[in-house]
């Protein structure tokens, strides 16, 4: 059982040597292993900055509360550290790492997060059955971190990891973007499995209901002016739906 | 940076002037045709003259020796001999003093002559160990029409070294050539190879720059008929006061020619100094030239200079391609954000992305093992630095 809380996080964001903007102002919310918790919002409203800071992007800068992963604080924690303690982020815009190949990259990745290094043999099974589960073809191994990637592979490879890091909280922002019914239905799947398998605790930023259909909500959240503004059951997503975000967006304005 | 200098020629109609080439130095055999050099010279600007131990003024005594071992396959021919064969300085002219200092006083010459036709089952590989002192050396390199041959020069150990490695690429011939300039960390090494490609032939030249104090490595190609194809790939790591200059220049002299230079160079700690300077000329009345070249730094530490120059002369109007880019900076934090992101430490991120940024460089070298172990060695000195 894991307990994730974010408490009274602020984060500016780093525009320039000098120049910084505030984006969260006091962001609280506390996940609970098993539990999924949808943050929706409009465009700008600070969702990305959420997930980004609690991972540690250079971009962006915690200026105060905490985030406490079983009463730890992570943002004490190096990035990787972070990783290491069973916190996973998957990217909007997963980056591109050119001439490291998946498969180094994806083995590197495991043995630093599980503590020793796989066998060869049984991480190479491993790796091929979650790449065929997720409607990934082999070749994609030996082919340089996301380089070249479409945006649905790219967020086909950001669940893989996702299943082979075993995480305790995951914040997967916006990764139903650009992806047509089938790769979302694939997606979906591999959270769900991630989800049974680990008791995972799931942050699922989106700015459309789509992936709700796939991936069942405990609780909604609306995100706006960089902080929480109403939260609910699964119903809220239907309110959105149904009325948009106008009403949060003028409250903020 | 200096940004490139592209100077088309104006039309002149048999009234103009001849057309000009700054970047086409004639040269001299004879080191008595330079001026002692005092590093304000366009060609010497970069280099620290102080480090040369004596090869830029003539105080340098040719006392030093190498031991040379060739591993040839059947096919090729290795000879030693002495300044008169008819077979030296045919590829080129050395372009400065250092050079024709070289090869005003070498005494033995190593020729190597892949014969016509012949595709050559291994490598040749030629181990050269510096074994101190000064020398001046010359190399020639025969690849008959034809013939396929890969030749490894691998040089280590210490001294002071200068002199040319004259190659030709005949007829329809295909030559891969890596110089690897793994001298030990006091070495100075200044070196022009000069190559003729020849009609349809395929040159690749693959030159990896580790180790010396100061090396300065200025490959120059040109063209005997169309079709000849020029690729010229360096990889260079630089350390605390360590100065790799490499200075290339493609003489498009001949229709129908293509090139493509790309170097990239990691840097790291104090006194680091990398000069990358990229001359390409295309020729007067010629047609159908495609040419690019490039230039990439990976500066690690903040304390470390590049010096990153290309320069392209076009003589005529009828190319059909010709670019060329240069860019120095530090290791992308976005890339290293994502790898740590997934849970792998600071330090070994760094190391997958240095590898993958050399990756694809190294991965050209045909020679099995020698890919591994030239990515190892800069693995090793990589590590030697954090």
């Amino acid at each position: 059982m894991t307990k994730f809380e974010i408490r009274g996080l602020r984060a500016d964001v780093l525009i320039g040597e000098d120049e910084r903007r505030e984006i969260l102002k006091g962001v609280d919310l506390t996940i609970n292993s098993g539990e999924t918790h949808a943050i929706m919002g409009p465009n700008g409203s600070g969702k990305s900055t959420l997930a980004y800071a609690i991972a540690g992007h250079p971009r962006y800068e915690i200026t105060e509360g905490e985030v406490l992963l079983d009463g730890e604080n992570i943002l004490d924690m190096s990035v990787d550290e972070r990783a290491r303690a069973g916190v996973f982020l998957a990217m909007q815009y997963p980056v591109e790492v050119p001439g490291v190949s998946m498969s180094n990259f994806l083995r590197s990745s495991v043995t630093a997060v599980r503590g020793e290094a796989p066998k060869l043999r049984q991480f190479s099974k491993e790796l091929q059955g979650a790449m065929k589960d997720l409607s990934i073809d082999s070749d994609f191994a030996a082919r340089g971190v996301n380089e070249g990637f479409s945006g649905g592979e790219k967020k086909r490879h950001e669940i893989l990891q996702l299943e082979l890091l075993k995480p305790k909280i995951a914040i997967l922002d916006e990764t139903d973007s650009g992806l047509d019914v089938d790769a979302l239905k694939v997606v979906s799947e591999g959270v769900n499995r991630a989800k049974e398998n680990n008791d995972l605790g799931v942050m699922l930023i989106t700015h459309y209901t789509r992936i709700l259909n796939y991936v069942k909500p405990d609780h909604v959240h609306v995100f706006a002016n960089g902080r929480i503004a109403e939260s609910g059951g699964s119903e809220l997503a239907d309110t959105l739906e149904a009325e948009g975000y106008e009403r949060f967006v003028k409250a903020g304005a | 940076m200096t940004g490139p200098s592209i100077e088309p020629k104006a039309h002149s109609h048999g009234l103009g002037d001849i057309p000009f080439s700054k970047l086409a130095t004639h040269g001299s055999f004879d080191v008595n045709d330079f001026p002692v050099p005092n590093g304000r010279e366009e060609e010497w600007r970069f280099t620290p003259l102080r480090r040369l131990k004596g090869l830029h003024d003539g105080t340098a005594a040719a006392d030093g020796t190498d031991k040379i071992d060739i591993d040839a396959p059947e096919g090729v021919t290795v000879e030693t001999v002495g300044r008169d064969d008819a077979r030296l300085g045919t590829a080129g002219t050395p372009a400065d003093r250092v050079i024709a200092q070289a090869y005003s006083s070498f005494e033995q010459a190593t020729v190597v002559t892949v014969a016509r036709g012949t595709a050559l089952e291994r490598p040749v590989t030629i181990n050269r160990e510096a074994q101190g002192g000064t020398r001046y050396d010359q190399f020639v390199i025969d690849v008959q029409p034809l013939a396929e041959a890969v030749v490894v020069l691998d040089q280590t150990g210490t001294g002071v070294r200068a002199g040319s490695v004259d190659v030709h690429v005949g007829e329809g011939a295909r030559l891969t050539l890596v110089s690897l300039q793994d001298w030990d960390r006091d070495a100075v090494d200044v070196t022009q190879h000069n190559t003729q490609v020849d009609k349809d032939a395929t040159f690749k030249s693959i030159v990896v720059t580790l180790g010396g104090d100061l090396v300065r490595l200025s490959p120059k190609v040109a063209y005997k008929g169309r079709g000849g194809n020029a690729e010229l790939h360096g990889l260079y790591f630089t350390g605390d006061d360590q100065h790799h200059e490499h200075r290339s220049l493609i003489d498009h002299n001949v229709s129908n020619t293509r090139s493509r230079v790309e170097y990239k160079g990691a840097l790291s700690g104090k006194g680091a100094h990398g000069v990358w300077i990229g001359d390409v000329i295309i020729g007067e009345g010629t047609t159908g030239t495609d040419s690019y070249e490039h230039n990439r730094n990976l500066q690690l530490t903040d304390d470390t200079r590049v010096d990153s120059v290309p320069n392209l002369e076009i003589f005529t109007g009828e190319v059909e391609g010709a670019g060329h880019a240069a860019a120095s900076g530090r290791l992308d934090d976005i890339h290293l954000f994502y790898l740590r992101s997934r849970g792998i430490p600071e330090d070994e991120a760094r190391r997958l992305v240095i590898r993958g940024y050399f990756l694809e460089l190294i991965n050209r070298i045909p020679v099995e093992g020698l890919a591994e172990e030239i990515m190892a060695k800069v693995e090793r000195k990589l590590a030697a630095h954090e």
